[in-house]
């Protein structure tokens, strides 16, 4: 097979390759990303508070359960209570701390869980199309009809509180936006000469999903999962505070903004601590995720 | 091309038809159905290719030359699409071998060139992996032979530096280039039938002729057969052996390349070659074929090109016209084609039969 003759086609001397060294996606996506200041401050944002609810029982002064009724509604920075105490007295910033805990996770495994099953539905929707894409996509548009939150606080009012069942409603609420994303992304992927290309070298369609489609629609689902994340910390403190979410006297974020509310004319500031930390959460991931859609050219 | 300019009437002999043709395909018809209408893409195309041959199909923009040669693959989408007729390639009959017999015939035993190297690369693998991946898929080699192999055809289709190009991205290629890579991706596993659907189309003109002339080399050193789609007239005089002539999914017009090109007989394929520069005089008009092409979801009973024909008459438009074939295996399917001395000869003045 080589034993071509190597002057059959000239080949001109300009044409030499380039003697850099080629950076790959994942490469070119970080160089973007290292001079975008206001995302990567916020990823810092974000390490820092997902280790310190990680480090939690390392870093919170009290235990975070411990109340006293004599040190009820101490202000903020107060010599011993640095972020002041709740409405029976326990440290708000162990609270807080432990708190971050719930709410992380709340944030961050139902956007997980969904993106897997959504995206799984919204790809095998997106490739075979027709009556298939038919069926999965007409029943997530049946999610779609309720808005997040009544849909949330329905499935979570009907399978009770608890961390478990909260996971699963946000799921189930997170399930059909990225359905229809990774559809989106799949059907214009699957049109591409590329794929057909893989087709006419012999690949079958699980090969063809699996190194051709997924890796394709990697970021735009990626980007949007990333701005989900926010959505669900939200969309678990709003559940919290209405009583659907966590049960006292676990901490949680939500529902300590909930029950510190009663308090908000005696120590206005302890009471927006908790508030404050969803806030922040929410727009550091918010940010980060509009850093990736940048660095990822994902065209909105 | 001067020796092509006059056809040698001495060489005439009665061409024997190959005993086993590496390609047969008879009345192969393609069509593809919605809701709305039925679009019949390929109307009966009947042909053979000798092994080691080339094939041109050349035609305008919706003659069915594409839609007929991924038939050849079963490319189409399989609901949507009706594929009827025999495609033999070697001992395998594309029509009816399963799925399985399929994946392996695409990418070894056929394979296929696409027209736009800008998209027919995935844009996130690098050139190495996507001709390794072919490899490895066929050749059940390992990942560092897969790789080796991938050189090996990198070079073969004159990359520069190629093992820089290896791990190079499709973005970090010229147009010429990833042309090469995705030849290097359809040669890998050594095909005997490769297609290539108008592979110098999307590319400069100055490396047009580069990459024709390594394909026919390389198709004359691996001996493979060829079927080549293109609407370039010139690039058909290059490289084809047989000459095939599409108009609304039928082949109107069958040779050897010299034959077609030099002595057309149907009046489509003559009013084509009179509206390419040749000889005629600076400043003078080309001349266009009048009308458009016909409506492939309501085709007329008779023959396509009649409603654009001058010659055409009556009848043209209600039957449609049964090949006519001469001694030297110069097919044309038009009523006005008799034969003369063992030769098509195209005579305005035969009446069509009613």
């Amino acid at each position: 097979m080589s034993d071509i003759p190597a002057n059959l086609i000239p080949i001109p001397a300009t044409q030499a390759a380039p003697s850099q060294r080629v950076r790959s996606y994942w490469g070119s996506v970080w160089n973007r990303l290292r001079y975008d200041y206001v995302t990567l401050f916020c990823l810092a944002l974000i390490i820092l508070i997902v280790l310190s609810a990680v480090f939690a029982p390392w870093l919170a002064p009290m235990d975070p359960d411990k109340s006293s009724m004599a040190n009820r509604l101490r202000p903020i920075f107060h010599p011993k209570y640095f972020l002041g105490t709740d409405e029976q007295g326990r440290d708000l910033l162990s609270r807080m701390l432990y708190g971050g805990r719930v709410s992380l996770l709340m944030g961050i495994m139902p956007v997980v869980l969904a993106t897997t099953i959504g995206g799984l539905f919204g790809v095998v929707a997106g490739y075979y199309g027709g009556k298939v894409n038919m069926v999965i996509m007409r029943t997530m548009d049946v999610f779609f009809a309720f808005p997040s939150v009544l849909l949330a606080v329905a499935i979570s009012g009907s399978l009770g509180g608890g961390i478990t069942n909260q996971m699963l409603t946000l799921t189930v609420v997170l399930i059909p936006p990225l359905c229809r994303v990774a559809e989106t992304a799949t059907s214009q992927v699957r049109t591409m000469d590329f794929v057909d290309a893989a087709r006419a070298s012999g690949a079958s369609t699980a090969s063809i999903i699996s190194t051709h489609v997924l890796i394709n629609i990697l970021s735009p689902v990626l980007v949007y999962a990333s701005t989900l994340v926010s959505v669900s910390i939200i969309l678990a403190s709003g559940l919290s505070f209405l009583g659907l979410g966590v049960s006292p006297p676990t901490a949680d974020w939500g529902l300590m903004l909930s029950t510190l509310r009663q308090s908000i004319y005696v120590e206005p500031l302890v009471t927006a601590v908790p508030g404050v930390a969803i806030l922040i959460t929410s727009i550091a991931f918010n940010l980060v995720s509009d850093g990736l859609r940048q660095a990822m050219d994902v065209k909105a | 091309m001067n020796e092509m300019k006059s056809p040698d009437l001495a060489l005439i002999r009665r061409h024997p038809k190959p005993a086993d043709p590496f390609v047969h395909v008879d009345d192969l018809k393609v069509r593809f159905v919605s809701r709305e209408a039925t679009v019949k893409a390929v109307n009966g195309v009947s042909f053979d290719l000798a092994k080691g041959e080339v094939l041109c199909v050349i035609g305008e923009s919706g003659s069915g030359k594409s839609v007929m040669m991924r038939s050849l693959l079963r490319l189409h989408p399989k609901k949507r699409s009706v594929i009827e007729g025999t495609m033999m390639v070697g001992e395998h009959n594309i029509t009816e071998v399963n799925e399985k017999t399929m994946g392996e015939l695409r990418g070894s035993t056929i394979s296929m060139i696409f027209q736009e190297p800008m998209t027919a690369l995935d844009p996130l693998y690098t050139i190495g992996h996507q001709i390794a991946e072919t490899v490895m898929r066929h050749e059940k080699l390992d990942r560092d032979a897969a790789w080796k192999r991938a050189l090996e055809l990198l070079e073969l289709v004159r990359v520069p530096s190629p093992e820089r190009r290896l791990k190079a991205y499709p973005h970090e290629l010229s147009g010429g280039l990833r042309q090469r890579a995705m030849i290097a991706v359809a040669l890998s596993c050594r095909p005997s039938l490769l297609l290539a659907d108008e592979p110098t189309t999307a590319l400069d003109a100055s490396v047009q002729i580069q990459v024709l002339v390594l394909l026919r080399k390389l198709q004359r050193d691996m001996g493979m057969s060829m079927i080549f789609v293109t609407h370039d007239l010139g690039v058909a005089a290059q490289i084809a052996d047989k000459v095939a002539v599409m108009y609304a999914g039928r082949i109107i017009e069958y040779g050897e390349a010299r034959d077609v090109l030099v002595n057309p007989q149907h009046p489509y394929t003559k009013a084509m070659l009179a509206s390419t520069i040749k000889d005629q005089r600076r400043g003078a008009p080309l001349e266009a074929i009048a009308g458009t092409p016909p409506d492939l979801r309501a085709l007329p009973d008779g023959c396509s090109f009649a409603p654009r024909c001058k010659y055409a008459g009556p009848d043209c438009a209600v039957t449609m016209p049964p090949p006519v074939t001469d001694a030297r295996g110069h097919m044309a399917r038009c009523f006005k084609v008799g034969t003369t001395n063992g030769l098509l000869a195209f005579d305005p003045h035969i009446v069509e039969p009613a």
